[in-house]
């Protein structure tokens, strides 16, 4: 395939840093592996010895995993918003960063899931979904949202890598096998105009499908809570609620990524200030939005003050329970990084991806306290003996299933960017095919034009 | 108008169905000790033989292997379960619950019907308040089972299919009345109920990593038996029947269902939520025994915890 200097310039800097592994990386590796290996040997432990490893019980039965898997699917927001929205309306910047948004999306839609299988009380009838399902329950739709959601974007992910999957299966690499694999995945591109125009209209086609159905995903999960008769659940807001929280997440996970690949693979030039700030200031509009969601949810449900909601409220102001959590989560978490954004001075890299951790990390608490709290008030009052019925704490097991978790992200996150480049080596120029189609459109008025002039021509021809 | 209408063609069918339920043909006396006559000829079922002569066994010489399978998701013909709690009755004696534990082999701690003290409010006085599942005829722990492990049936009953259940536990946070029990881990039980055939109706054994609850015992209803925790109290606090013969009984005496529940102003608890229970409770007026003598049964550390937890709503 033919590259312009740019392109080659870009694929000369990524392919050979795919092919070696760094001292800090081999160190990285081996602390991902420790912790996966520690999710390893919980899960072991509670397949072994039953739920009951778990700190769930018969009032609190979905405890953190169901919080992690709400948070992963939450990130994986970035990739529908920066491949989707931002590929169709065109925005020029995004071009460095729409890799990394991509695989975070993949990846985080592969890991998300697998928190719901370990909330499963009886893992070896997973395939009764398939056998029994019924389509009344908001669980099946979630199978089939979040698989059809998970599929639609590694289509997106290959779509838009083709290009640089063909760059690389040209690129001499020491490691042969590479460029078998490449070849294979490359699937004959080789850049002519026809396979482009397919490649670009397949692409904008997955991502006017991945828009819809990455809300579709959100909405349904934030249904299996708001479908219930449950204080703090049944709410009508909770499907856009937990959309706008989705790409909240998504999007400042995005940030820290970018700040995490721009440090250690040295894409200064690639990834620059105005990626942080303008990302930064979706950020902070989304952040405004949620903001605003967050008041209205729990001002209707205080100024209604039905009993059972009531006491769910209460649990989060109670300086005793989730006070100190809610604060975080709900001020915290949302007052700071908007504040940060808004003020032009404060504005920088480092301040930009700092609030972004503290967002992301408060959003997690958040979705920690729309499950929890809810789940320790039942309608029925809780009279029973044993404390830990009365109040969730996570064990050991499923604080080590969640670093698993999280390192199994990074891991594959790094398994990815070692396989393809982290931002794109090919450059297409945009707005190509609108000038094609100008011309084109043009090219037929002008033809037309001529056949008319010629009709009456001949018409006056047979006046005559 | 149209409420007495309801009366009017309930007690055509009280009448009718009154007779048939006697002579128990094919169907099942569910009020036995009240309704059976003593010189009634013992029920005859006809059984193949080894050597294929088709012979007719007393009722009682057979050994009861429980229903399973699409039968035990279809219902008995002809029934719709109800139960009446007389709260009036109750002093927390706890032996539904024991009983109930005893006949699914539960461990101590799950408890299948649950007494409550509740409070409505700093006015009124407290009291007790047993509750088992509701078998709502609007069940939402039905509705959102993903793939049919727990299911409503035609004589009313909501049971779960321990083979199916896959264990996502979404009924448990569906159900708004706390009903529904976790198996979190292996419990110990007796030999016999070890090996015993599985079937829905039964519950037992009860396996882990899935979701129990109070399954009415339909089991008994087929022996014409009422369940543990009504021949269990020993006030008589819990009536179950048919609603379609209008008959409940709470081991010791029956009534009319329609005829209780209108004089005693029978209600639903929280007949807001739009669960339409089969259950339904008989306020505690006229009480028979003082609340505090709920207490004599529990521990120090219990009578603490429940003076405590009273939650005044609804």
């Amino acid at each position: 395939m033919e590259l312009d200097s740019k392109s080659t310039r870009a694929l000369h800097f990524f392919a050979p840093q795919m092919e070696k592994i760094s001292k800090a990386g081999i160190i990285n590796i081996v602390i991902m592996l420790l912790f996966i290996l520690g999710g390893v040997y919980a899960l072991v432990v509670q397949i072994v010895k039953g739920h009951v490893v778990t700190g769930m019980r018969d009032n609190v039965v979905w405890g953190i995993y169901i919080a992690n898997f709400i948070f992963f699917i939450g990130i994986s927001y970035a990739g529908a918003l920066i491949s989707g929205i931002l590929h169709l309306l065109r925005v020029e910047w995004r071009t460095p960063i729409i890799r990394i948004a991509e695989i975070i999306t993949v990846v985080s839609t592969l890991i998300g899931p697998s928190y719901i299988l370990l909330c499963m009380g009886r893992l070896d009838r997973l395939h009764y979904l398939a056998l029994y399902g019924r389509i009344q329950s908001p669980i099946i739709w979630d199978v089939l949202a979040i698989s059809t959601y998970l599929i639609g974007s590694i289509i997106f992910l290959y779509l838009a890598t083709i290009r640089d999957l063909a760059a690389l299966r040209d690129y001499p690499f020491k490691q042969k096998w590479r460029n078998k694999v490449y070849r294979f995945l490359a699937v004959n591109f080789n850049g002519n105009s026809e396979q482009n125009r397919f490649l670009d209209r397949s692409l904008d086609i997955m991502s006017a499908i991945i828009i819809p159905l990455a809300v579709l995903v959100h909405s349904v999960l934030a249904w299996i809570f708001g479908m219930t008769l449950r204080p703090g659940w049944h709410s009508t807001i909770f499907a856009p609620y937990f959309v706008v929280a989705a790409v909240f997440s998504g999007t400042g996970v995005l940030i820290i990524a970018m700040w995490i690949f721009r440090r250690y693979f040295h894409l200064e030039t690639y990834i620059t200030k105005i990626h942080f700030n303008y990302l930064g200031i979706i950020l902070m509009i989304l952040g405004a939005l949620y903001a605003y969601f967050t008041f209205s949810e729990y001002l209707t449900s205080w100024y209604g003050s039905e009993t059972w909601e009531m006491e769910v409220l209460f649990k989060l102001f109670d300086q005793d329970e989730y006070w100190w959590w809610f604060f975080f989560a709900a001020f915290v978490g949302v007052l700071l990084p908007i504040i940060v954004i808004l003020i032009p001075r404060f504005r920088s890299i480092n301040s930009i991806t700092a609030v972004s951790v503290i967002a992301v990390l408060a959003l997690w608490v958040k979705r920690y306290l729309i499950i929890i709290p809810t789940l320790e008030t039942p309608l029925l009052p809780l009279q029973d003996l044993r404390p830990e019925y009365i109040h969730y704490q996570p064990t050991l097991v499923e604080w080590l299933l969640t670093f698993a978790g999280i390192a199994m992200f990074c891991f594959l996150f790094y398994l990815f960017a070692k396989f393809i480049p982290i931002v794109p080596v090919v450059k297409v120029k945009e707005g190509r095919n609108y000038a094609d189609l100008r011309k084109m459109v043009q090219n037929r008025i002008i033809k037309r034009k001529i056949k008319e002039l010629k009709l009456k021509e001949a018409q006056k021809m047979q006046n005559t | 108008m149209e409420n007495e209408k309801n009366i009017k063609s309930r007690r055509d069918f009280f009448r009718k169905s009154v007779p048939l339920a006697i002579s128990a043909i094919g169907g099942v006396g569910l009020v036995a000790e009240s309704c059976q006559a003593a010189d009634q000829e013992e029920e005859k079922v006809p059984v193949l033989s080894q050597d294929g002569q088709l012979v007719y066994v007393d009722k009682s010489a057979m050994t009861n292997v429980p229903v399973t399978g699409q039968e035990a998701r279809q219902g008995i013909p002809g029934k719709k379960f109800v139960m009446i709690i007389d709260l009036a009755r109750c002093r927390n004696a706890r032996k539904c619950v024991s009983k109930c534990q005893e006949m699914h082999g539960l461990p101590s701690e799950d408890e299948w019907i649950k007494v409550f003290l509740m409070q409505d409010s700093d006015d009124t006085a407290p009291y007790w308040f047993p509750k088992p599942c509701f078998h709502c005829n609007q069940p939402p722990c039905v509705k959102v089972c993903p793939v049919g492990a727990t299911y409503k049936r035609t004589d009313g009953i909501v049971l779960v299919d321990n083979e199916r259940c896959i264990g996502c536990k979404f009924c448990m946070t569906a159900c708004p009345y706390s009903s529904r029990v976790f198996q979190w881990n292996e419990v110990e039980v007796s030999h016999e109920m070890a090996h015993a055939h599985y079937s829905p109706e039964t519950s037992v054994p009860s396996k882990v990593g899935t979701v129990g609850k109070c399954d009415f015992c339909p089991d008994m209803a087929r022996q014409g038996k009422l369940p543990d925790c009504v021949t269990g109290c020993p006030n008589g606090a819990i009536y179950f029947g048919d609603k379609n013969e209008d008959i409940v009984s709470n081991g010791t005496e029956s009534q009319r269902f329609s005829q209780l529940v209108h004089d005693r102003a029978g209600y639903h608890f929280m007949a807001e939520l739009g669960t339409e229970p089969n259950v339904y409770y008989l306020p505690p007026v006229d009480r028979l025994f003082d609340y505090e003598r709920g207490f004599n049964n529990l521990t120090d550390e219990q009578k603490e915890f429940y003076r405590n937890s009273i939650v005044k709503k609804h």
